[in-house]
């Protein structure tokens, strides 16, 4: 079903879903939407399961013109949004009708809002996902970011549109000051002698920020005197903090699956939806985790994804 | 065919200087709340490769709960887990079962893939400055790079691009001095020790002497690629002709 014209396309609008498994060991990254809890949080207002595709939109929003009646809602990044230029509220889902134009303003807090449609945005599934990724050319729209006049479509949804609503205590609170939980490692003998400064300082997130890696600015992390800047290449992981040979860290993101140089930490996966919302010029601070404590949040955190599905309230049902 | 007495062999390697070394023990690195490395050696080496190959696949064999995924690399492996259903004392439990099992169970040898490609000219811009480098004609440049399996011991930093290990030294060559914005899709490069296929188009350094025409990554096909890590590859010169009509039949 043909959904929605696009009369604007943002500035890097991309569809994602949970991600694509399985494939790194042939070079293909994982891709996938990377506030995950603002994903769930958009694909449950308008009751989707929690991995359908759905927009990903990065600082300044579409223009869209449906083309059809449906149910939508957006998440995450503070990304004004209205219908016919009327303001929306964002975490509630909100109804369009054909003929009706959706619009954005530029994000005051955080990066990436997630703009979900009822029954989910369709594109051909490539390895198992929807998600785009520009590296690989595949995924979403033939592998790109959304383009002028590009028509999206959505699988089928239930006719019955239930208007619903996140609890304000779900929503989480952008700050352009975070901190990470990281687990020392993997190449915690290069850095034996700087994880402390490592994790007593304070880094800046520079322009360079994507969704390949965040380069961050701040002290200069010293290699231990007998260690090699650079290693045999090894596979990684999103959240991995890789130090180049300047000494500056950067925080390896979705869209690699190898590296050559060494890695002084790994934030915890449920933290990278802190680092989806951090602004080029907000502050990082990572906060040591061992791996039990790492284990414990995670659980906690797939705990409150649960809750979530069953903290979204009703305000209104509809038949059409 | 290639074969190699995979697994048997492994525990065989004289613990000299003159090897590279096999660690006595893995070493575990742990990468976050979902990743651990397990790391065989120090060095990029045969011996190795033969090791992490050999407990990549009869890990995966194993089915250990909660494992998502395996990626072999050089000189170790990554472990993608599921941390509800498992923990890093219970993976590395699991790895040191599969190598005591290891000499037990039968690993299949590497396959070899054959992969044509058309040297020189437009397809190998970098070939002349090989074959100058190293003061050979361009035809041994061919013979010599075709006269060898590969060994792939890593996928990585694009789709199927892959990193071969064992080119002869008489071809080692410096990366450019300036990446190229675009390598096109097929193109073999060699880097420093190391031989190499961009299966997609991408930026790249490699000093570029031939491309294969066939289409290495495909990602509609039940199998996206022709190759994994652990496979040997061996390249096939063909002509500027034979390299558009397989283009234009593959395509």
């Amino acid at each position: 079903m043909e959904t929605f014209f696009v009369r604007e396309p943002g500035a890097f609008t991309t569809v994602q879903d949970a991600g694509r498994y399985g494939f790194q060991r042939f070079g293909v990254p994982v891709s996938g939407a990377l506030d995950k809890f603002a994903f769930v949080a958009a694909n449950l207002l308008v009751g989707n399961p929690e991995t359908s595709a759905a927009l990903e939109i990065t600082f300044t929003g579409p223009r869209l013109e449906a083309l059809a009646d449906g149910l939508a809602a957006v998440t995450g990044a503070d990304m004004p949004v209205a219908l016919n230029g009327k303001p929306q509220p964002l975490w509630e889902s909100f109804r369009f009708r054909k003929g009706d134009l959706i619009g954005f303003k530029p994000a005051a807090k955080g990066v990436r809002a997630y703009l979900a449609v009822s029954g989910g945005i369709l594109a051909p599934g490539v390895m198992g996902s929807r998600s785009t990724c520009v590296l690989a050319g595949i995924g979403g729209f033939d592998g790109r970011p959304l383009r002028k006049a590009d028509v999206i479509s959505t699988d089928s949804a239930t006719s019955i549109f239930r208007l619903t609503s996140i609890p304000e205590q779900f929503r989480p609170q952008h700050s352009n000051s975070i901190t990470l939980k990281s687990v020392a490692g993997p190449q915690i003998e290069t850095f034996r002698d700087s994880m402390e400064l490592f994790f007593q300082s304070q880094y800046t997130v520079t322009s360079k920020a994507d969704r390949m890696g965040y380069r961050l600015e701040g002290p200069v992390i010293p290699f231990a005197s007998d260690a090699a800047k650079s290693i045999i290449s090894e596979p990684s992981v999103p959240g991995i903090v890789q130090v180049p040979a300047d000494g500056l860290p950067i925080i390896i993101l979705v869209e690699q699956t190898a590296g050559g140089y060494a890695k002084i930490a790994t934030v915890i996966s449920p933290d990278l939806d802190l680092v989806a919302q951090a602004r080029p010029g907000d502050l990082i601070r990572f906060s040591p985790c061992d791996i039990l404590e790492a284990r414990r949040i995670h659980l906690d955190y797939r705990h409150k994804l649960l809750d979530l599905k069953n903290a979204i309230v009703e305000r209104d049902r509809m038949e059409i | 065919m290639i074969t190699i007495a995979l697994g048997k062999t492994t525990k065989a390697f004289p613990k000299t200087d003159a090897m590279p070394k096999l660690y006595p023990e893995p070493i575990f690195r742990v990468m976050g709340d979902r990743g651990l490395l397990v790391e065989y050696g120090d060095a990029i080496s045969p011996e190795i490769n033969l090791k992490v190959r050999s407990m990549a696949v009869a890990l995966d064999r194993a089915r250990v709960k909660g494992i998502v995924e395996i990626i072999p690399a050089y000189r170790s492996f990554l472990i993608l887990y599921e941390p509800l259903e498992t923990d890093v004392e219970e993976l590395k439990q699991s790895v040191a079962r599969v190598e005591v099992g290891l000499e037990d169970i039968e690993i299949p040898p590497p396959r070899t893939i054959e992969i044509p490609v058309a040297y020189g000219g437009k397809f190998g811009p970098d070939i002349e400055f090989v074959a100058q480098t190293h003061g050979l004609s361009i035809d041994e440049v061919i013979t010599i790079h075709s006269g060898n399996a590969y060994q792939i011991y890593m996928i990585a930093f694009t789709p199927g691009f892959s990193f071969l290990g064992g080119l002869p030294e008489i071809l080692h060559s410096p990366r450019l001095p300036t990446p190229r914005a675009f390598v096109p899709a097929g193109s073999v490069g060699i880097a420093e020790k190391q031989t190499g296929i961009y299966a997609i188009e991408s930026p790249g350094g490699w000093r570029l002497i031939g491309r294969t025409p066939l289409k290495l990554f495909q990602p509609l096909a039940r199998e996206p690629f022709l190759y994994s890590a652990g496979d040997l590859i061996r390249f096939v010169p063909i002509s500027a002709e034979e390299y558009n009509q397989i283009a234009s039949g593959s395509a």
